[in-house]
């Protein structure tokens, strides 16, 4: 029989243990030494015939029950062998899970780079919706979410801008509505935000932790980082607003135990070391997990990672990817969020069909109530897939959802990073190639180097302190 | 793999070892690994258990979960010292579970056990033993 080992990434930890990743099953599996072999021998392109390859080895019965082995996980396969079919779209309509309101659509920042005003311009005056949410479109939003969401007995809401706090009332008006409404149709609701931490006040910081609010704080690092791209439209810097805030909101949210407060860095050509801004934002500042993203942005912008700022941004990223090793060795966590999630997707297997839960567990809504894939289409009507009022377009959502399958990817269909990134986020794709389901072809080497770097991470937790990825257990 | 011998994972499903060897060919590290090879076990646990293997314990359930004496034969070995007549318990288990080690078996070897008892409830009592 001819077989060949499926599509998978091998990698090794520093005592020499080796791993294989299985594209397939996304199945973590260590080898010993001839069992790695086996897996090598396997790897062509025409597949090798088995028996006589038996016969040639030093151990025939020994090698055969380890290829017997492989097989059956699926790690080596008949070269003919029709893949098994991925699954489709789950039964439609598939209940909603998360509803991210904007809930307006102005900033009082100015960033370079924001997607919505800077120079991508995304967000056009002319057809730009109302600036804020009233508070009809607030209460219509959770009625829907609570029709929407089947018989999940958790929902979340997630409020998002433009600047959120601009809009404190729309924010409070849901929440209480929601503490209503969840509390009738049996449904726990978790809160969060994304807020740059300019306008919050004792007030707004004792309701967001009365209510749990998963925090995260648009920041980009110390003075010099964060005046860079973060500026009111005058052209001042933001950070001397923010820093006491933040200060404010961290120390009571401790006080309080709430749930962690993130920052999110947006990482922009020529910026600050990931490792020095994790530091400063951990260390000085105290938030409980930092993330790194790199910035959207169309061809030619000059605050566009070149392909050098994607090569440091990976390497200081594997900096703090030994800390993060080094920390799980000891069972302690470490806020280093981008590395964190991956361990996590990778020890749970997840193998995705979409590569986020836009228009499937999640969907955004507009100031007035349109909704959109999430919340960066919500604004750009290009992606409109129905209203609060009267609810979703389930055939425009299904069309798009069927459309955006991994399976439609055929440039994805060799890549082993797949079950992870599955082509990329649906608005970057938009932005970059004017076609949300295209693959995102020009971060292929990034997320590839990223996922690497957490399947070797991955090996040394498991080599050092396998207990750690318990709490990953789903 | 030097250290698995205290690896907790090596508790973890881990794939059938030749006897000789310590260290495990393969150790199934994540979630989804051990999903799989806890299926490709059971496969192979459910295949042996036909051909040689006694089969793993398995616990009771249904009738057998209430002790009812009746169905044991007594000190003298025989059935008629029991609190219960053996006939009517034998005649629950024949007629409802399929229990071949206890009761004659209405599938291949008695099948025609009861026929002479068309009421239970009246002629249990024509119910006759099968000594194999
Ligand atoms: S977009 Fe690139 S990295 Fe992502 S799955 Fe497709 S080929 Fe792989
Ligand atoms: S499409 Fe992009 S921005 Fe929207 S939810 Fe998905 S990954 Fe996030």
């Amino acid at each position: 029989m001819q077989l060949r080992t499926v599509l998978h990434r091998r990698f090794r930890d520093e005592s020499g243990t080796e791993f294989i990743y299985l594209a397939n099953s996304a199945a973590i599996l260590a080898l010993d030494e001839p069992t790695a072999a086996v897996v090598d021998a396997f790897v062509t392109e025409d597949g090798v015939d088995s028996e006589p390859w038996l016969k040639e080895q030093a151990k025939p019965s020994a090698s055969e029950l380890t290829l017997n082995d492989l097989i059956d996980l699926g790690a080596i396969r008949p070269v003919d062998e029709t893949p098994a079919p991925r699954a489709d779209l789950p039964p439609m309509p598939f209940p909603l899970a998360t509803l991210v309101l904007n809930v307006t659509n102005k900033c009082n920042l100015s960033c370079t780079y924001c997607y919505e005003y800077g120079e991508d311009k995304l967000f056009d005056e002319s057809t730009a919706g109302k600036a804020l949410m009233d508070e009809k479109t607030a209460r219509d939003s959770i009625d829907f979410l609570m029709r929407s969401s089947g018989d999940r007995p958790q929902v979340s809401i997630t409020f998002f801008g433009g600047e959120t706090l601009l809009n404190f009332e729309a924010i409070k008006t849901a929440v209480l509505y929601a503490e209503e409404q969840g509390a009738q149709n049996a449904k726990r609701v978790h809160y969060s935000l994304t807020t740059n931490a300019t306008l919050l006040t004792d007030d707004i910081v004792d309701f967001l932790t009365t209510h749990r609010f998963g925090i995260t704080v648009s920041i980009d690092g110390d003075k010099d980082e964060q005046d860079r791209h973060r500026s009111y439209k005058s052209g001042k810097g933001s950070y001397e607003v923010m820093e006491p805030r933040i200060k404010n909101l961290i120390k009571k949210n401790k006080e309080r135990n709430g749930r962690p407060i993130g920052a999110r860095v947006t990482v922009t050509a020529g910026a600050t070391p990931v490792v020095d801004t994790y530091r400063y934002l951990a260390g000085e500042l105290g938030f409980d997990e930092v993330g790194f993203a790199p910035v959207t942005a169309g061809l030619g912008r000059d605050y566009a990672l070149g392909e050098q700022g994607y090569e440091r941004l990976l390497h200081e990223f594997g900096v703090l990817g030994e800390e993060y090793v080094e920390a799980a060795g000891r069972g302690e966590s470490h806020g280093f969020s981008n590395l964190g999630d991956l361990v996590r997707e990778l020890h749970q297997g997840v193998n995705k069909a979409h590569p986020c839960g836009a228009g499937l567990g999640l969907v955004g809504v507009s100031t007035e109530g349109e909704i959109g894939l999430c919340h960066r289409f919500v604004e750009s009507k290009s992606h409109s897939i129905g209203t609060v009022q009267e609810g979703l377009d389930e055939k425009a959502r299904a069309e798009f959802l069927a459309q955006a399958h991994i399976d439609k990817k055929t440039d994805c269909a060799q890549c082993f990073a797949r079950p992870l990134c599955a082509g990329g986020c649906y608005h970057e794709a938009h932005v970059r190639y004017g076609k949300a389901t295209a693959a995102n072809l020009h971060y292929c080497d990034w997320i590839r180097g990223f996922i690497d770097l957490g399947l070797k991470s991955y090996g040394r937790i498991q080599a050092t302190n396998p207990a750690f990825l318990a709490r990953f257990d789903q | 793999m030097s250290d698995s011998q205290d690896n907790p994972i090596t508790d973890e499903p881990e794939l059938e070892q030749e006897p000789a060897r310590k260290q495990p060919r393969i150790i199934a590290c994540n979630q989804k690994a051990r999903q799989l090879a806890t299926m490709v076990l059971a496969r192979r646990g459910a295949a042996r258990a036909l051909t040689q293997d006694p089969p793993p314990t398995q616990y009771p359930y249904g009738c057998t979960t209430v002790f009812a004496p009746g169905w044991e034969v007594d000190s003298g070995n025989g059935t008629h010292g029991l609190c219960q007549p053996i006939e009517r318990d034998l005649y629950d288990c024949y007629h409802t579970c399929y229990w071949p080690a206890q009761v004659p078996d209405g599938v291949t070897n008695a099948p025609s056990w009861t026929s002479s008892c068309g009421a239970p409830m009246q002629d249990w009592k024509s119910i006759d033993l099968v000594f194999p």
